[in-house]
């Protein structure tokens, strides 16, 4: 009797058992997919950028730096960063403290979680055009529900005009973004807070560590690099976003909440100006790279977690 | 019933070398070892010894750096796992937790593609076999830890391997059952005679269930053996205290160590005349376990001093204290002696008794 | 036994979130400085280490309570913070248009009575129905489409061992980030080149860039939660890897393959960028561009309409996602710890 005659009906080493052979088939068609659909199309905006293509004469004329020479040139372009940048910080910090503040409160052990946890999720969940419009009549100039409440409450006398008046514009902009990715964030940092070895937090209440205690020696500490993360992505999907500003303001009348995204689509598809579009987006490029580096680093912190 | 599944192959590994992380770990260096038919042969060593590493690649989940392995005469290098009929237990039993009991029995089965019915009775044949035929409709999760074992040798026996691979099946079990599965693997094995090849860093599982025994350490083979051979005649210092316990005892004198087991230091009267080499022994510490007395203490007279155990069996009366000396001998042919540099058996010599 | 437990388990409420409570708790007792000293006797006494004398044991028990209801002001609070923009949406969907525009009704009650009209109307009248077919539609296939690019993929990264694995799951990843706001502009011209514009079938081609890499990155994490003596075993009893990968891996890797579904769903119905750049016609328009256009005709808002569309559509999507919450944070966490 052998082993190895081949009596055996599967008895030959077949591709199906290559483990080299099966990675690779496995990989491979994400692999083909991400770089037809996002590298290559990240190549031609580039190609884009440096060209005077729009949409009633798509043909390929190299341009130079002249659309990015336009750019630096337009006052809006550099309100729209401005602005920009100003969205993503603020945001950024609001959603990491409310993130981490829900993430407490879900991972806590209450009747009703359940629902409170679905309630939670529902501005994230909730595709963005449509909780957006909810919010343009919360915060519509002469109905909004807010300035009704804060009327009879005697604090305000007039409406204020939430979606009009330029300071009021960015702060009702980088509320509705605050609200929508604040559960994402929260997510994220309740990975994290589920991940601490339960042992350690036990360890340090038998030692006689009180919360805050243990919040800021380990809960804190150990969940730092998810923090990060949940920060990255707060950022980058705030930095990227265009819907929420398209939705509740158009970029304001004066371009007075425009951000580099919407200015983007504003002038790529709306003005048709392809290539202008694809400069101003490709602005975006940089600082995203920079972002992914800093996850990148969080991430292997995570690892040797 | 001799060998119900009618066949057994010897295995055998040559030269086997296995490396990781592109040479930097060498968890098996060098192993040739073969096994009989129908043997039961067990690889014993410390953890990250290389004894599961070894087990793997017989059954294929790794490929050799280097070396032969042989099932049944063939070389197997190379062959899937699926096609070097054997069969394997891990140490997690790794039962399927989504499927009953009879259908983590048939699978094996399945990928032969044999018929329903036949498979049916065969899963029958082989829980009736393991005592479990009426567990068949539960799930994993129902049994308890011995049944799953026994699931989990149903599942081996069913496709009638060539060769029982099991890496540490007992070490999942609580002490008090371990000592029955135990027992059961040997009466299984003996039943159906099939070769079996058994992981195990616990030298008490080794020494009840082997057939022979595979001292590794380090990637290396350090002896193989009967049970019996490799306790009294233990190859070099490495297998002479992994082995035993309380471990030898090794006394270093001129530049070789003399090594004797702990049940073989007595008190002087106990040991026959004619052949007894003397030691003092200052006791600091005694225990009482299971009947046996186990002295520690310092031993004199027969290299330098030494910390040494001695083991004496219930039947010897002399009374002992601790804090005060004894005189304690050992028998002339019970001695092992080594070299202390290399650690490997060296030439006896004769001592004489210092009083 | 086998470690065999199913991967939605590592991230159930039990663990932590008991330990926790009282934390939340010392949190909403206000005490915050005083929380340290105070809280090490309660935790002490909680655990018996001392015997509580009646004074301390009265304390604690005050204490506790305050503590619970601490937890539930917080949760209430949050569940607030978060749905109220949604239960006013609810109230606002049956107002009648008299109703609704006079500023000075109150805008959280019914000051005539309520009408369920503006809700219908999105049935009757408008093409609501029709983009929740074709969010349905896109949404099925690019699911589909997602799990058969990266259930593959994730399981070459996570189990095939190969020496680039680790590089390659950090790179795919980083393509979640790369956002559509930066790639529409030559999507969209890749769209036109194909002829797929003003049809669902480009959505149904360019949201899987949103949907695979993050999905190979959770589904990582669930096969990674997998013993690997269970595929080992697999092949042991004659099965070849792809063999074993399909009878016993990807069975156990179930709940998080459901998990991934959903996770993709909900991105794919949430997008906005590519569905507005790339789809025009009102009768191949999802649901997250449509609402929108076809409920807003110039300066008309249909408000009733609209908000009630929110909430039709808000409701299933976070009730289904809350079902499967847990899973999906074990699969974040796996996907970061090594195998």
């Amino acid at each position: 009797m052998s082993a190895a005659s081949g009596s055996h009906r599967a008895g030959r080493r077949t591709l199906a058992d290559r483990d080299g052979f099966l990675a690779w088939v496995f990989l491979l068609p994400s692999v083909v997919y991400i770089v037809a659909l996002v590298a290559v199309p990240f190549g031609l905006a580039i190609a884009l950028a440096f060209s005077d293509v729009t949409v009633g004469d798509p043909s390929y004329d190299w341009v130079g730096w002249q659309n990015f020479e336009r750019n630096l040139g337009d006052p809006v372009f550099w309100r729209a960063l401005g602005n920009t940048f100003l969205f993503t910080g603020v945001s950024m910090l609001l959603i990491v403290v409310f993130g981490k503040v829900l993430a407490n409160i879900l991972v806590a052990d209450f009747r009703g979680k359940w629902l409170v946890r679905f309630l939670v999720l529902l501005p994230w969940t909730t595709p963005v055009a449509l909780s957006t419009i909810a919010w343009l009549w919360l915060l519509d100039s002469i109905y909004s529900p807010i300035d009704w409440t804060l009327r009879r409450l005697g604090l305000i006398d007039a409406n204020l005009n939430w979606l009009g008046e330029p300071t009021l514009e960015m702060v009702s902009v980088i509320a509705v973004h605050v609200w929508r990715l604040t559960p994402l964030a929260a997510v994220i940092v309740m990975a994290g807070l589920v991940a601490i070895p339960r042992d350690l937090d036990e360890a340090a209440r038998v030692d006689g560590a009180g919360f805050w205690r243990r919040m800021f020696e380990i809960t804190v500490p150990l969940t730092l690099p998810v923090i990060a993360v949940a920060a990255l992505f707060g950022a980058i999907l705030t930095f990227t976003d265009m819907t929420v500003v398209y939705v509740l303001t158009r970029g304001g009348a004066t371009h007075s909440s425009e951000v580099l995204a919407s200015w983007a689509y504003v002038r790529g598809i709306g003005g048709g100006d392809v290539g202008q579009g694809a400069s101003i987006a490709l602005f975006l490029f940089p600082i995203l790279l920079a972002a992914a580096i800093a996850i990148l680093r969080s991430v292997r912190r995570m690892e040797v977690l | 019933m001799a060998n119900p599944t009618g066949k057994a192959a010897a295995v055998e590994v040559r030269n086997l070398v296995k490396e990781y992380d592109g040479g930097r770990v060498r968890a098996v260096d060098g192993v040739s070892l073969r096994s009989e038919e129908g043997e039961y042969l067990v690889l014993l060593g410390p953890s990250g010894c290389g004894k599961t590493t070894l087990l793997r690649t017989i059954a294929g989940l790794e490929q050799p750096t280097g070396g032969e392995v042989l099932i049944g005469g063939n070389v197997v290098n190379g062959l899937p796992p699926r096609a070097r009929k054997i069969a394997m237990v891990f140490q997690s039993y790794a039962l399927y937790p989504h499927k009953t009991v009879e259908a983590n029995i048939v699978f094996p089965l399945k990928a032969e593609g044999m018929k329903r019915a036949r498979r049916a009775e065969r899963a029958r044949w082989a829980a009736e076999l393991l005592g479990i035929g009426g567990l068949l409709d539960r799930k994993p999760r129902q049994l308890s830890g011995g049944e799953r074992q026994r699931v989990a040798l149903a599942r081996a026996l069913v496709r009638q391997p060539l060769v029982f691979l099991l890496d540490e099946p007992l070490s999942n079990l609580d002490a008090k059952l371990r000592a029955t599965a135990r027992d059961e693997l040997k009466r299984f094995q003996q039943e159906v005679g099939t070769t079996t090849v058994y992981v195990t860093h616990d030298q008490t599982e080794a020494m009840g269930l082997g057939d022979r025994i595979a001292v590794l350490d380090k990637g290396r083979l350090r002896q193989v053996g009967r049970p019996m051979d490799v306790y009294d005649d233990p190859a070099d210092t490495f297998v002479a205290t992994f082995i035993g316990s309380p471990p030898m005892n090794l006394v270093p004198r001129d530049g070789r160590l003399v090594g004797f087991r702990p049940e073989h230091l007595l008190p002087a009267e106990v040991v026959p005349a004619a052949d007894r080499v003397g030691v003092r022994l200052a006791v600091d510490r005694l225990e009482y376990l299971s009947g046996d007395r186990h002295v520690y203490g310092t031993a004199s007279g027969i290299g330098e001093p030494t910390r040494v155990i001695a083991r004496l069996p219930a039947t010897v009366l002399t009374p002992i204290e601790a804090g005060r000396t004894y005189g304690f001998a050992v028998r002339g042919e019970k001695l092992r002696f080594f070299d202390a540099a290399s650690g490997e058996r060296a030439e006896p010599e004769r001592i004489e008794s210092p009083s | 036994m086998a470690g065999a437990d199913l991967p939605g388990k590592a991230g159930g409420e039990g663990g932590p979130g008991a330990s926790r409570t009282a934390g939340a708790a010392a949190n909403a007792d206000g005490g915050g400085g005083g929380g340290d000293g105070a809280g090490r006797v309660a935790t002490v006494e909680a655990r018996g280490r001392v015997a509580p004398d009646g004074r301390s044991a009265r304390r604690y028990a005050v204490r506790h309570v305050f503590a619970r209801i601490g937890v539930y002001a917080l949760a209430v609070v949050a569940a607030l913070f978060c749905a109220t923009p949604f239960l006013w949406s609810v109230i606002t969907a049956f107002k009648l248009n008299r109703d609704l525009v006079d500023t000075e009704n109150n805008p959280f009650v019914y000051n005539l009575p309520p009408t369920a009209d503006h809700v219908l109307y999105l049935f009757t009248d408008t093409s609501f129905t029709r983009f929740v077919l074709n969010t349905l539609w896109v949404g099925a296939l690019v699911v589909a489409i997602t799990l058969a690019l990266a259930l593959p993929a994730a399981y070459s990264l996570a189990r095939l061992d190969r020496p680039w694995a680790g590089w390659m799951g950090v790179t795919i990843f980083f393509v979640y980030l790369v956002p559509p706001s930066l790639l529409f502009l030559s999507l969209s011209r890749l769209v036109v080149e194909l002829g797929l514009q003003d049809s669902t079938w480009s959505l149904v081609l360019v949201y899987p860039t949103i949907t695979v890499p993050v999905s190979v990155w959770l589904l990582m994490g669930f096969l990674k939660a997998i013993p690997r003596d269970i595929e080992e075993q697999a092949m042991v009893d004659g099965y070849s890897r792809v063999g074993a990968f399909l009878r016993a891996v990807a069975p156990l890797a179930f709940p998080g393959i459901v998990a991934v579904v959903v996770f993709a769903f909900t991105l794919t119905a949430s997008e906005f960028i590519y569905a507005l750049a790339f789809v025009s016609p009102t009768a191949q328009k999802v649901i997250s561009t449509g609402v929108p256009t076809e409920l807003v005709r110039g300066d008309v808002f249909f408000w009733q309409s609209l908000q009630a569309a929110t909430v039709i559509v808000a409701v299933p999507i976070a009730f289904v996602f809350n079902l499967f919450l847990d899973r999906f944070i074990a699969g974040f966490t796996m996907g970061a710890v090594k195998s």
